[in-house]
């Protein structure tokens, strides 16, 4: 167990390597740079700049060095963990990206938590009262669920929010919090507003997940360790709890990697839609601007967190399964 | 004679499907004395295991129960209609397991992959504490494993400390029956029902496990229901035969009297297709004519009569036999041998 995480965590730097030369160059990839995304947003507006005072900016930035040089310096301040400044807001990423990570971790959680806690139950009960009226519904509830686009579903609560209730329900903070420092009566300000948009961003999951579920369990439950276990005598749900649904577990554990970063870049309609302070609207404006190290930084993090997330579910999974957990290799 | 443990009486269990009606035990009776080993033969899809299922109240729908009796006996009390009992009650889980265990077909696949065996019989023995041991104070755990370590031992398990702890899938094929074999009597069951439990097993491990079986059996004096496909199995193993055919009793009888003097054409040709070393080498291996039917489509009259040499047009394509004495403690479905029931219109 201790070698299988061990040669997981050897692996992260080199992964990161990797991811951070393709982030680069696909940051880099559109043509021009900030510079002419720049001169042509002032030019629209009327105003203009020299091109001395071009080439001075140019200069300032490095943009006129060559595209590894631009790398390795940029390299350079992410690993004394500088992540550099944005060309647009003319603020540290590190400032930008922080908070509005957190609360993207913050509704991306929430989001994950109420899936598996009625996905799984869902499933669980379907499988086990197949072609029940219940089961029957549940289906259609999920075909609903998987069908409809999140970001129409947010435009729909939120109308009807406000149209019967009189709520605005956008946002992660009340007015009075949007600005103020954290606190813990900040904090819950955020638990009373996360709920909607993790339900929001939830729905599809929670509808493919339960339908996974169901199917998994479908086939454990024809397979002859579950006669066995009712031969024993077990009353039925304890014997489903203990042995099939265990099983049929383990293949949606392994899901956990991809899930969390589908979350991530998910949430950007709705997070435009549902005015959310998160990391999805952030990342959209750099990537238009061509605000490279803003842009990049974002990714980067994005990677970070896949890897994350694939090494947690790799975690589990050996935790979960003794197949895996005892084959050492 | 004792009174027997299990008495199964024209047993019906049917599978609603939309296609159609599938009759997969369509009549089925035997009994079990206590102590006896009797054998349930048959090929595939004869209804044998799912006769198993039966007794132990596990059919899976939309396969069910629809008519007959299975009676079971505790000691001197009166006996049991399990098919009157819920499949999901607590009455029908304390027999489970307790009274009536099971060793299953695959050991391959019958235990979890994701719990050690140990952990897997030391939950039998705790779920059925209180019949297998009345009073005394509530088993722990440890003392489970330690009763667990004992059975390992008892069944022939080398190193059965270390065994306890193992997946099912670290053990050999051998091992693996061996621990299932443990779990199955773990309880003290009156009734063990052994479902092919040699068949995905080589050879040679399978003469041991059947050695084991049989010496366990006399020594706990455990009833045995031995279902299989191997006659040659169930000449080692039984003194009672039942021969099932399409769901239904073709004949039954003492072992020396299936073997020796079979009645029914059907059980004829099943002996006459055992490879034998006594004949002519290089001959064909007689089988028997034409193949079991589909499920669906049920023949008329008495369901072998498509396949049988000497089917009587007429009566056999029209009527269903009824199982009948054929000797002393013979019994056979078959018009050959009640010509006055055949000739009855």
């Amino acid at each position: 167990m201790a070698r299988y995480v061990l040669k997981r965590l050897v692996l992260l730097p080199v992964l990161l390597f990797l991811f951070s030369v393709t982030v680069f160059a696909i940051v880099q990839a559109p043509p021009g740079d900030f510079l002419t995304t720049y001169v042509a947003t002032l030019a629209s507006s009327g105003s203009s700049i020299s091109a001395e005072q071009i080439e001075a900016l140019r200069r300032e930035y490095g943009l006129d060095r060559p595209i590894w040089v631009q790398y390795i310096r940029w390299m350079q301040n992410v690993l004394t963990g500088n992540l550099g400044l944005s060309l647009e807001y003319q603020r540290p990423n590190a400032e930008l990206i922080g908070e509005r990570l957190v609360l993207t971790v913050v509704l991306a959680l929430f989001a994950f938590a109420i899936t598996w806690i009625v996905a799984i139950p869902a499933g669980i009960y379907s499988a086990m009262h197949p072609r029940s009226a219940l089961d029957y519904l549940l289906t259609v509830l999920n075909y609903i669920g998987v069908a409809t686009p999140n970001f129409m579903l947010a435009l729909v609560l939120m109308w009807g929010a406000f149209a019967y209730f009189g709520l605005s329900i956008t946002g992660l903070f009340s007015p009075d919090y949007v600005e103020a420092p954290w606190s813990a009566a900040r904090g819950v300000d955020l638990l009373k507003h996360v709920w909607l948009p993790a339900v929001v961003l939830g729905v599809a999951g929670t509808a493919r997940l339960t339908r996974v579920m169901r199917a998994n369990l479908l086939d454990e439950l024809n397979k002859p360790y579950v006669t066995t276990a009712r031969a024993k005598g077990l009353p039925e749900w304890r014997l489903v709890l203990r042995y099939p649904a265990r099983l049929a577990l383990n293949p949606l554990v392994s899901t956990i990697g991809w899930y969390l970063p589908l979350l991530f870049s998910g949430s950007l309609i709705v997070a435009t839609v549902m005015n959310l302070p998160n990391i999805g609207p952030l990342l959209l404006r750099a990537l238009i601007n061509q605000d490279m190290y803003l842009a990049g930084s974002i990714l980067l993090i994005y990677c970070f967190l896949t890897i994350l997330g694939t090494l947690i579910s790799d975690i589990l999974l050996a935790w979960l399964d003794p197949r895996i957990r005892l084959d050492e290799g | 004679m004792t009174p027997p443990v299990l008495e199964v009486k024209d047993l019906r269990v049917h599978f609603l499907l939309d296609e159609g009606v599938v009759r997969a035990v369509d009549g089925v009776s035997f009994a079990v004395h206590p102590g006896q080993v009797v054998g349930i033969v048959g090929e595939s899809g004869c209804g044998k295991t799912v006769t198993m299922k039966a007794i132990l109240q596990i059919v899976e729908p939309p396969g069910r129960v629809v008519g007959g009796q299975i009676l079971f006996r505790k000691d001197s009390a009166p006996p049991v209609d399990l098919t009157r009992l819920s499949p999901k009650g607590a009455a029908m889980r304390a027999i489970r397991g307790a009274e009536i265990a099971l060793i299953p077909q695959e050991p391959m696949a019958a235990f979890s992959p994701v719990h050690t065996v140990g952990d897997q019989i030391i939950e039998a023995l705790r779920l059925h504490e209180r019949q297998w041991r009345p009073t005394g104070p509530r088993l722990s755990r440890h003392e489970a494993r330690e009763m667990t370590v004992d059975l390992f031992r008892s069944v022939g398990i080398s190193m059965p400390d270390q065994r306890v702890d193992a997946y099912s899938w670290q053990l050999s094929g051998g091992l693996r029956q061996r621990a299932m074999i443990a779990m199955a009597l773990s309880c003290k069951p009156r009734l063990l029902i052994a479902d092919e439990p040699t068949t995905a097993i080589d050879v040679t491990t399978q003469a041991q496990i059947l050695n084991l079986l049989r010496d366990l059996q006399r020594r706990h004096g455990t009833a045995i229901v031995f279902i299989t496909h191997d006659l040659g199995v169930i000449a080692q193993m039984a003194r009672y035969v039942v021969v099932m055919y399409l769901g239904r009793v073709m004949e039954q009888g003492s072992v020396a009297d299936i073997f020796h003097a079979p009645k029914h054409p059907y059980t004829r040709a099943l002996l006459k297709s055992i490879p034998s070393l006594h004949v002519i080498p290089r001959t064909l291996l007689p089988t028997i004519a034409g193949s079991i039917p589909h499920p669906l489509g049920r023949p008329h009259g008495c369901p072998f009569h498509p396949r049988c040499p000497d089917a009587i047009p007429g009566v056999c394509t029209e009527r269903v036999p009824a199982l009948r004495p054929v000797g002393p403690q013979q019994l056979a479905s078959c018009f050959l041998y009640h010509r006055d029931e055949a000739a009855e219109r």
